[in-house]
């Protein structure tokens, strides 16, 4: 034990071992009324690790060569031990990243946890979502199955349609004029160091700046303004070792669920692997109905959704570019006297279900081959999606809103 | 309020889909009767896949080996499938045509099975393998129901015997039907035995590529239910600790 004090004493006169350690763990203070909504972010955490390392364990097996990486992903699959494993957790692992940051993100939408003073930290959030975006979307094109080719083609084929720019800058992103072997070598370079890199980067960023301005809570109110003699919140419990046994307890249920996929199911019917991406890229041959993954599906049913102007796909592909981007405004579209909706009024609580049913609906009808109801239903709900964002200034502030507590409430 | 939000929610995302089912059609499949468990039909399968299907496709990813998976012997592997005299256990299996020449006979190189249950569906395999029909208007004498214009001959004519198809008009509608002219030899008793004899033979045919599109099948599920297991325990025990832990809170 004396050893053991006098090792740590060794380091701490040489690095800040104790404080950092209190800083952010024993003596960091999140709120106690933390409920189910509050885990997706240590599960993204979680999930980001898995898929670091099932990741470095598939890099040593995989051939980034449009000749070979088909081939290859069907090596580890077979051939390399454990290799199905590898590949279903990490074919897994990226739907579920993207389940957990939705639902981490939605979590953000109800409590109002963009507001002052976590701004910051809610476009940090943006970031790392746009930057797991490029991540997914160019991991996808490594299997080299008919979907990572078309998927790709057709994504990288909507950026030539920016105007003035557009034809040089998809070849810029391509390396070539059509997807291909270059577009693999490039995509395998930013998906295996280039973006992982800059998504450990921000995802520090957003947790520095999570522990300078503290948890919001299920209330949405500082747990900050009333301390003990101490300075310690009131309302608020140590991060170690509390918060860390819960997380614990969720990060199991979790890697239950993760495991039942990757065990049972690790195509999910067709949405976390493609059946048609099982058939090896054929740049001769497109298929009938290109649909990208499930989680790119709400941003593709408003592309299609919005009609081409002068021929040009332009407009479509601004409102999807929109749609993304306008998450960064939240902090400023939201007027409400409160931020969490449980004292909301029926106004925002109404548009916040119908921004739901318009996400989940889109995202459904991107999986689908376009048909003229179709077509309709994506524009009314692309409208919905808008409409959510667009009237928030006004409707947040009109709104009736329910006195906060003072204090935080179990429930 | 509250839960008239949720009843809300529930109604539309229930209603979304509902009205794209309605709209959709497609060719209509029958059930593959899978059982992986069944070591017996995977063997049949196997043998009736090395024997038929091999000449011009290939499984470029399988290896023979793999067949010992299945409960085959090295021994069974070498006889059973006719290994071919430069192949070793551990050869992938290639077809005996060269693709160059089968695109030349087909007009398209016969594609790849190794995987072909992932990417077409066993139900598929199951019901395209036994809806083929003579049709005189193709090079190869052949057309399908569940892939028209198919460029396959019907190489297991010998076994299920000719079918035709049948187009009746009932009030206005057109119903194809495939009615069998000539019985093949699995037709050891009369008519019915032979739809029987062949469906069961095609479904082990089904079981294997199944199992050959990915082998890991064989021991995920009951790896599964022990790494299940292992966390469930796993989730009490942290449970119990959290409920330790969090006691002198409020």
């Amino acid at each position: 034990m004396n050893r053991l004090k006098n090792l740590i004493g060794w380091i701490d006169a040489r690095f800040p071992l104790i404080s950092t350690f209190k800083a952010h763990a024993s003596e960091y203070y999140a709120p106690k009324n933390f409920n189910f909504w509050y885990f997706f972010g240590g599960l993204a955490l979680l999930v980001l690790i898995i898929q670091i390392l099932s990741g470095i364990f598939l890099t040593m097996n995989y051939k980034p060569d449009a000749l070979f990486a088909f081939a290859s992903v069907e090596y580890i699959m077979r051939d390399v031990h454990w290799g199905w494993l590898l590949r279903y957790i990490h074919s897994t692992g990226a739907s579920m990243f993207f389940v957990v940051i939705y639902l981490h993100m939605f979590r953000g939408l109800m409590y109002g946890s963009y507001r002052k003073p976590r701004e910051l930290l809610w476009i940090i959030g943006m970031i790392i979502y746009l930057a797991l975006m490029g991540e997914a979307f160019m991991g996808y094109l490594l299997p080299w199955g008919q979907m990572s080719f078309w998927g790709a083609q057709v994504i990288v084929n909507l950026f030539s349609s920016v105007p003035f720019i557009g034809s040089d800058l998809a070849v810029l992103i391509r390396g070539d004029y059509v997807v291909s072997d270059i577009t693999l070598n490039r995509f395998f370079a930013l998906h295996v160091i280039a973006i992982p890199l800059v998504l450990i980067l921000i995802i520090g960023a957003h947790l520095v700046a999570l522990h300078e301005v503290g948890s919001n809570n299920p209330d949405g109110i500082e747990i900050k303004k009333y301390k003990d003699t101490n300075g310690n919140p009131l309302d608020g419990i140590p991060f170690f070792p509390y918060m860390v046994v819960k997380d614990g307890v969720a990060a199991i249920a979790f890697l239950m669920i993760f495991c039942a996929i990757i065990f049972f199911a690790p195509d999910m019917g067709g949405y976390f692997l493609e059946y048609n991406n099982f058939v090896q890229a054929n740049p001769m041959k497109t298929p009938e109905h290109i649909a990208p993954v499930w989680y790119f599906t709400p941003y593709y049913a408003i592309l299609r959704a919005v009609p081409p102007i002068f021929g040009s796909q332009f407009p479509g592909v601004a409102a999807m570019g929109v749609a993304t981007v306008i998450f960064f405004f939240l902090p400023w579209l939201d007027r409400g006297k409160v931020k969490s909706i449980r004292y909301r009024g029926p106004i925002y609580k109404t548009f916040l279900t119908l921004f739901v049913i318009s996400f989940v609906g889109l995202g459904w009808l991107g999986l689908m081959p376009s048909t003229p109801t179709y077509t309709v239903i994506s524009r009314i709900l692309a409208v919905v999606y808008f409409a959510f964002f667009l009237l928030m200034p006004w409707y947040t502030r009109i709104d009736k809103c329910k006195p906060e507590p003072d204090r935080v409430t179990s429930k | 309020m509250k839960a008239i939000n949720k009843l809300w929610i529930l109604v539309l995302l229930l209603t979304v889909p509902a009205m794209a089912f309605a709209s959709e059609a497609g060719v209509h499949l029958d059930k593959a009767p899978v059982d992986l468990k069944n070591t017996a039909s995977l063997q049949r399968g196997a043998i009736l896949f090395a024997s038929r299907c091999l000449a011009c496709h290939s499984a470029s990813y399988m290896r023979y080996n793999r067949l010992l998976d299945i409960g085959m012997t090295e021994g069974q592997i070498k006889k059973d499938l006719e290994l071919p005299e430069d192949s070793k256990l551990s050869s992938t299996m290639q077809a005996v045509m060269d693709a160059n020449s089968a695109k030349l006979a087909f007009g398209i190189a016969p594609p790849d099975l190794s995987v072909i249950a992932r990417s077409r569906s066993a139900d598929w395999l199951y019901t395209y393998m036994r809806t083929f029909y003579v049709d005189n208007n193709r090079s190869s004498g052949w057309n399908n129901t569940t892939f028209p214009d198919v460029g396959m001959p019907f190489v297991l004519a010998d076994l299920q015997g000719k079918q035709v198809l049948r187009v009746e008009n009932k009030k206005g509608h057109e119903i194809k039907k495939l009615v069998l002219e000539s019985l093949g030899s699995m037709c050891t008793a009369g008519y019915s035995m032979c739809t029987a004899g062949y469906d069961a033979t095609i479904a082990d045919l089904t079981n294997y590529l199944v199992f050959m599109s990915d082998p890991s099948k064989m021991v995920r599920y009951d790896l599964g239910y022990i790494v299940l297991g292992f966390l469930f325990v796993l989730l009490v025990l942290v449970y119990a600790l959290k409920k330790e832990v969090w006691k002198d809170i409020r």
